[in-house]
């Protein structure tokens, strides 16, 4: 009988781990101590201040204005209220479609119980429990229920959300956008760009694939001017130009003349992504529709774009948290986003001096947004299976 | 109506009505979407020469040549108040191009190596990098900005107390002062040395690598150009006889520095907050770049009995870089047109100076939104051209 050597041992150990991932050569290990040191430096030094010398109240205190500005603060459930809206659509598609759903109601239920820890005052934590249980009952109807009120629900929730935070004549006080800030108004700017972008995006992608040369030529113009330009001169263009260039009776607020701005500088970009999956789709895709007899419209519908805006998830994604991130330049022409309320809590007398508390703060609430969104879309081409077929 | 061909009867063809005539209704489709834009846009100037007229706007650049009356806090050109608008927005634009292009270079240098030690092998280099990364791509470039200039470089200590890192560097509220390179009179040899060398060693290069590919003999093009580039660039210094530059160390009298130059905290903070930001994602361009070599390049390329220099330089760099140029190529783009929230910190860019033009021009709206857009919309595509060209010549060529 021959002897058979087993197979080489893979777990390493924590020491086998060490001398693999950290010390396999000399300059690796030389690369070791001196990551250690720069950690040693930035993360103590950062984790000192932020624990002993940070002086955190300038948030605390200010957390209502840097949420939703200067929003009437009898009527701030409104904005509550769509937490909860969110925090219900949130446990629906958990219940619906588990996987990546499932860790981000999971996380978005954590941060309610968390949150719901702190010192708030009664109500707000309130409120954070309530946003769970209803959390855990959209989780209920969604295991129930079909996909499609899933996507209804999100659908429906953006002009829902835009109606409770604006008002209806009769129902909900109309609160005029000067009062809208903080948060608030970085994510309402944020939905309407994304949602009015998007489609003006793939229209301007297709005209720019037209076989038609005036829509070609205009579709390109467009784009490449737009493109070629900086958002806050697109933004300072929108504020000084936009009034001058309807008639004389028609009167735009500052924060629709951003929003315009902004849907038309994010929808170059996101035509520019589209493009690159449409050129993507070979030719014969199209030729086997028109062979089945699909009609032109019925071609792009069903066969081209769902292809073509499947391999651009990525790049779309990045470019909602591009435009994401971009919303802060409206402070430049002086809207209440975020940033300018932590300038204007910076210029508070009470709070001097504390420009590291808050920069560090809006960069924190910044990143989770981004970073999640980030995530989402790695898991979402995974599970739709970018770049595998 | 039946015509016959011999025996055979054949329809005669229908006439296709024009309303189902793809021909026409091409040529209609585009009329209709002229007629509209035209209309639209004619709407639109109409209303915009109305409200220019009532509030008695115009239309002319001729303020251009009006006496600017406002300083300006840096230039790189010699200027003062009594100068034109024009002449300062000038000072805007060479403004925005001495970060840009400053930008551009310390971004790409932190990217190369923050995208290589995210692929490195050692896992805390890897993870440092991935931390990096990761915090300056998710958060915006405006609230970056604000933390280094209020939050980091308005916190320095005052000038008495500066902060001294090797170099010297000193770090003070009123900025970042540097040694300064002053050119002798032995520098334009130096120089005219250097450039001889590099030009004919890169041509004697090339044309010896040329013969060997050709013929097949040994040439030694690198010895033979490296020893050209040698003998030129010494015969250089040989004949200036002294240093190139005098290099002049700032030093801390009673209240500020003298000699050195000095970076202004607006400066400082935008060029960094410009680096630290673009560099994250020129990361994880190079990055793609890198990894988009496949595996069986580089097994391929030590089978053929390349050395590992040679495999970088000849295989592995070369594929990367087609992946890599036109990413970069945008990432620097973005560099410049971000390089306008100068505005946040009050660098005075050239976005910057348009907005104070305005301030003093209330009445000129147009103008000066065309003259910003149009300066930024040429350097884009100026850049954008450049780079298209080059890219064509490194791409791969299909056999």
């Amino acid at each position: 009988m021959a002897e058979y050597a087993g197979p080489p041992r893979i777990s390493l150990g924590p020491i086998g781990w060490l001398r693999k991932n950290l010390f396999s050569t000399w300059y690796n290990a030389l690369l070791t101590f001196l990551s250690l040191w720069i950690l040693y430096v930035v993360l103590g030094g950062t984790l000192r201040w932020a624990l002993t010398e940070a002086d955190w109240r300038v948030i605390t205190a200010n957390l209502r204005l840097f949420m939703v500005g200067p929003y009437p603060p009898d009527q701030v459930w409104r904005p509550a209220l769509c937490v909860v809206i969110v925090s219900l659509l949130m446990g629906l598609s958990w219940g619906l479609w588990g996987g990546a759903m499932r860790q981000f109601a999971v996380a978005l239920a954590a941060a309610f119980a968390v949150l719901a820890l702190l010192p708030f005052p009664l109500p707000v934590r309130l409120w954070l429990l309530g946003n769970l249980v209803v959390l855990a009952a959209g989780y209920g109807i969604g295991q129930r229920v079909s996909p499609r009120w899933g996507v209804i629900g999100w659908v429906a929730s953006f002009p829902l959300i835009l109606l409770i935070v604006a008002g209806i004549g009769g129902v909900l006080p109309p609160i005029s956008t000067q009062r809208w800030g903080g948060l608030l108004l970085t994510f309402i700017l944020t939905i309407v760009g994304i949602g009015a972008s998007f489609p003006v995006g793939v229209l301007l992608a297709l005209g720019r694939r037209s076989a038609l040369p005036a829509i070609r030529l205009f579709s390109i113009a467009f784009i490449e001017v737009v493109r070629g330009v900086p958002l806050v001169t697109v933004l300072f263009m929108g504020s000084l130009m936009l009034p001058l260039f309807l008639p004389e009776d028609v009167r735009v607020d500052q924060v629709v003349r951003a929003m315009v701005s902004i849907t038309l500088f994010s929808a170059a970009y996101t035509a520019e992504n589209v493009r690159g999956g449409l050129q993507a789709i070979p030719e014969g895709q199209i030729e086997a529709a028109k062979a089945l007899g699909l009609n032109g419209f019925q071609t792009l519908l069903l066969i081209v774009l769902p292809q073509a805006l499947r391999n651009v998830i990525p790049a779309i994604v990045g470019q909602f948290i591009s435009l994401f991130k971009d919303t802060s330049l409206v402070s430049i022409i002086g809207l209440l986003d975020l940033v300018l309320i932590g300038k204007s809590v910076l210029a508070n007398p009470d709070f001097l001096g504390l420009q590291r508390e808050v920069y560090v703060f809006l960069a924190l609430v910044y990143f989770v947004f981004s970073y999640a969104m980030s995530y989402a879309s790695r898991r979402l081409e995974v599970a739709l299976g970018v770049g595998e077929r | 109506m039946e015509r016959s061909i011999g025996t055979i009867p054949i329809a005669q063809p229908q006439r296709i009505p024009f309303w189902r005539d793809v021909r026409v209704l091409r040529v209609l489709a585009q009329v209709a979407f002229v007629l509209t834009v035209v209309i639209i846009v004619g709407l639109l100037y109409a209303n915009l020469t109305q409200a220019m007229a009532r509030r008695g706007m115009s239309t002319s650049f001729d303020f251009l040549k009006l006496e600017a009356g406002f300083a300006i806090k840096e230039s790189v050109i010699p200027y003062d108040p009594s100068e034109s608008y024009g002449k300062a927005f000038l000072v805007g634009v060479l403004n925005t191009l001495r970060v840009s292009l400053l930008g551009v270079i310390l971004a790409t240098l932190l990217g190369i190596i923050a995208g290589v030690a995210r692929l490195s092998t050692n896992w805390l280099v890897n993870k440092i990098a991935a931390a990096y990364i990761e915090i300056f791509r998710n958060t915006p470039l405006l609230v970056q900005l604000f933390f280094w200039y209020f939050a980091v470089i308005q916190k320095f200590p005052p000038v008495r107390e500066s902060i001294q890192l090797p170099g010297p560097i000193y770090l003070h509220q009123r900025g970042i002062t540097i040694p300064a390179l002053h050119p002798t009179p032995a520098f334009r040899l130096w120089a005219i040395g250097f450039a001889a060398g590099l030009v004919i060693g890169l041509v004697v290069y090339r044309i010896l690598l040329v013969q060997q590919l050709e013929t097949g003999r040994e040439r030694h093009p690198g010895l033979v150009g490296f020893g050209l580039f040698v003998v030129l660039f010494g015969l250089g210094v040989l004949l200036s006889g002294g240093r190139p530059f005098t290099v002049e160390t700032p030093v801390l009298q009673r209240f500020n520095f003298k000699g050195g130059s000095n970076l202004s905290p607006e400066f400082s903070a935008l060029l960094i907050g410009l680096v630290v930001y673009t560099g994250a994602f020129i990361a994880e361009v190079v990055r793609a770049g890198i990894l988009s070599v496949r595996k069986g390049q580089v097994e391929a390329a030590r089978a053929l009995g390349f050395s590992n220099m040679q495999a970088l330089r000849l295989i592995i760099f070369p594929q990367a870089l087609r992946v890599i140029i036109p990413p970069l190529t945008s990432q620097y783009l973005n560099l410049a047109k971000n390089s306008s929230l100068a505005v946040a910190v009050a660098y005075p860019d050239l976005y910057f100076i348009g907005g104070v033009i305005y301030n003093h021009q209330p009445g000129r709206p147009v103008p000066i939104i065309v003259l910003i857009m149009g300066t930024y919309l040429a350097m884009s595509l100026t850049t954008a051209i450049l780079m298209n060209l080059y890219n064509r010549r490194i791409a791969f060529v299909e056999r």
